[in-house]
């Protein structure tokens, strides 16, 4: 989805009336994530993904990959088969609406320095503004244990990448060999 | 991809909107601010008191409490390996302060549900419009004879976390090479209900490095327990269990696992069939709700029975049972349950202040157990309401515990997934 479109839907949402609320609320669903991701989805946690401001049809797609056990799961799978789509859907605009609270991480600079490049050459065309809430998977400021294990599934053959970004990291990994990845996930927490 | 479509947007839309503009405008105009009084710190208590504020900054949210510091029972059996200190556990009101809860250290000790008001052991009085009590747990001191507070000095429960945690740990480290525990497993329900398997896991994991000899025995009331067939594949794998030389033995009731009497003096329990004699001995008692549940007429027999929908007591209107303390089939007795609950009630709360009608509940758990060094399990589970049955019950084909046999990358993975759940938890109910 388009950060114009988005915007514009987002808007749209907090000028909606009031209705008389009958099934579980969006609001109502996204507070029971709030236990392992942190209240409205900005996580205090290393190995829980911030989930605030996410994209929702990231948040969509990865709730329907968990559904499916098409991800590296350990109890997202579980959890996931526990909602509608409609319900998905509503979750995903409640984080879509709520703002990222970032904790800071420490982060090797020289290592997060090579990461920029890494990024703005192969991954910055998808995850825009250094992997800022947008279009793709937030990673700027991502906890990096997170990012470490969604990786690892990605190298191994456990997830399957998106679009694209084999190809990418492939060639972050032709120009940096084995740091890239180490590289990146360092610029990422750089980014808080 | 997945396509929202425009008109799916909008229903979408409608549903969020609902609440949230709803709570969108404070009712200032309609005078002096709604007054909830929050008995109880822990986990029900505190996350209420947060998401009352969040959802209408203009209540009074007061919330008493008799200690001014709270520790944690989950993670606490880490406390009792050495894994982490129970400073690590340990944590104070100033999150709720600044969120504009009113924090009281001081013990209600009655409710007048006419008058509305609480009352404290202190001497004061809280007016409110809306009460919420969640307690935690009381224990069954009649239920194992020679068995009471004064004897848990020396021969722990470590069922709240905190000094008895400390006695535990200390008793662990002094015992004798060699020497034997025994955990007494209580009978349903009770407050986490793997955490006496945990416990055992734990004090096998500080064994194994410290006192390679020792045997943890488990004496259970029960014929089967939470995660059993996790723990039993981590204790196999970790602790030879099954084998002659297994570390940990878990003697269920029909092996007469069940314990009726204590002789504290030499720490010799008569169990059903036979004596057990132990170094350090663990007696989780059988459990209530806590006191005030019972000095405030909440209580149907042992547990506190809510409409599901909202949590009110169904004894007295605009009281509110929260936690360990209610009776929320199909929900446990944990954390999170407490913590999914409280925003459940807080919502319908402040529905109820802007005279609408609470929206449909949606509740869920999740729960770690760290089995041993890189092997964690966890139970998970979304759960709606069953409204004419007034029960909580689980979504099908969701939920439940974590496959048998997984990799080791994954059973290390759910320990840092429980590392993490931990530091969440705390921020979302008192950060």
């Amino acid at each position: 989805m388009t950060k114009t479109v988005r915007n514009l839907l987002l808007a749209v949402l907090a000028l909606l009336p009031a209705t008389v609320a009958a099934a579980p609320s969006g609001e109502a669903l996204a507070f029971t994530c709030a236990g392992c991701h942190g209240t409205d989805g900005s996580s205090v946690g290393p190995s829980m993904p911030s989930i605030a401001g996410m994209d929702p049809e990231v948040f969509v797609d990865a709730m329907k990959a968990y559904q499916a056990d098409k991800r590296n799961a350990t109890i997202m799978n579980r959890l996931a088969r526990g909602y509608t789509a409609q319900q998905l859907e509503d979750m995903a605009w409640f984080f879509a609406r709520q703002r990222l609270h970032l904790v800071p991480q420490k982060y090797d600079a020289a290592l997060a320095a090579r990461g920029k490049i890494l990024h703005d050459k192969h991954c910055e065309k998808c995850h825009e503004n250094g992997g800022r809430p947008g279009d793709a998977g937030t990673l700027a400021g991502q906890w990096m244990p997170y990012l470490q294990h969604t990786m690892d599934d990605f190298m191994s053959g456990k997830r399957d990448w998106p679009r694209k970004m084999k190809r990418k990291v492939d060639a972050a990994i032709a120009d940096e060999g084995k740091q890239a990845i180490p590289a990146l996930i360092h610029y990422y927490a750089s980014q808080h | 991809m997945t396509k929202i479509t425009r008109r799916d947007f909008i229903r979408s839309a409608g549903g969020v909107a609902a609440l949230g503009a709803g709570l969108g405008f404070p009712h200032l105009a309609l005078g002096a601010a709604r007054r909830v009084v929050v008995v109880g710190g822990g986990v029900g208590g505190c996350t209420v008191a947060k998401y009352l504020r969040k959802l209408d900054p203009t209540l009074a949210v007061t919330l008493i409490e008799s200690k001014t510091t709270y520790t944690t029972c989950f993670m606490s059996n880490e406390v009792l390996s050495g894994e982490r200190t129970l400073e690590s556990i340990t944590f104070g009101y100033d999150g709720l302060r600044r969120h504009g809860v009113e924090v009281v250290t001081d013990t209600a000790v009655g409710i007048d549900p006419v008058k509305k008001t609480v009352a404290t052991a202190g001497g004061r009085e809280f007016g409110y419009d809306a009460c919420v009590v969640s307690p935690g747990i009381g224990f069954k001191w009649d239920a194992i004879d020679g068995y009471d507070e004064s004897v848990s000095e020396t021969i722990t429960h470590a069922w709240n976390a905190g000094p008895q945690t400390r006695i535990l740990r200390r008793q662990l480290q002094a015992m004798r090479q060699g020497g034997r525990v025994i955990i007494v497993a209580p009978p349903n329900p009770f407050k986490c209900p793997p955490g006496p398997y945990e416990r055992a896991s734990q004090i096998a994991m500080y064994c194994k490095h410290h006192n390679p000899r020792a045997k943890i025995i488990i004496l259970d009331a029960k014929d089967a327990f939470s995660k059993q067939g996790l723990y039993v594949e981590g204790w196999t794998k970790l602790y030879g269990y099954g084998s002659g030389n297994s570390m940990i033995e878990w003697v269920g009731a029909a092996a007469g696992g069940k314990v009726e009497s204590v002789d504290p003096s030499t720490r010799t329990l008569q169990a059903e069939i036979e004596e057990f004699q132990g170094d350090v001995v663990n007696i989780i008692p059988p459990q209530k709700a806590g006191a005030i549940a019972f000095a405030a007429d909440l209580v149907d027999g042992d547990w506190c029975p809510v409409d599901k929908r909202t949590f009110e007591s169904k004894r007295h209107k605009d009281i509110y049972v929260l936690g360990d303390a209610s009776s929320a089939a199909k929900m446990p007795k944990s954390a999170y349950a407490a913590n999914s609950q409280a925003k459940v009630a807080a919502a319908a709360i402040v529905a109820r202040f802007l005279g609408r009608e609470p929206g449909d509940p949606t509740f869920v758990n999740t729960c770690y157990s760290v089995v041993g060094e890189d092997f964690g399990i966890s139970v998970a589970a979304v759960y709606t309401l069953d409204a004419a049955n007034n029960s909580i019950e689980e979504m099908p084909k969701s939920g439940g515990v974590s496959p048998a046999n997984a990799s080791p990358e994954i059973r290390k993975r759910e320990v840092s997934y429980a590392h993490s759940w931990f530091k969440n938890v705390i921020n979302d109910m008192m950060e």
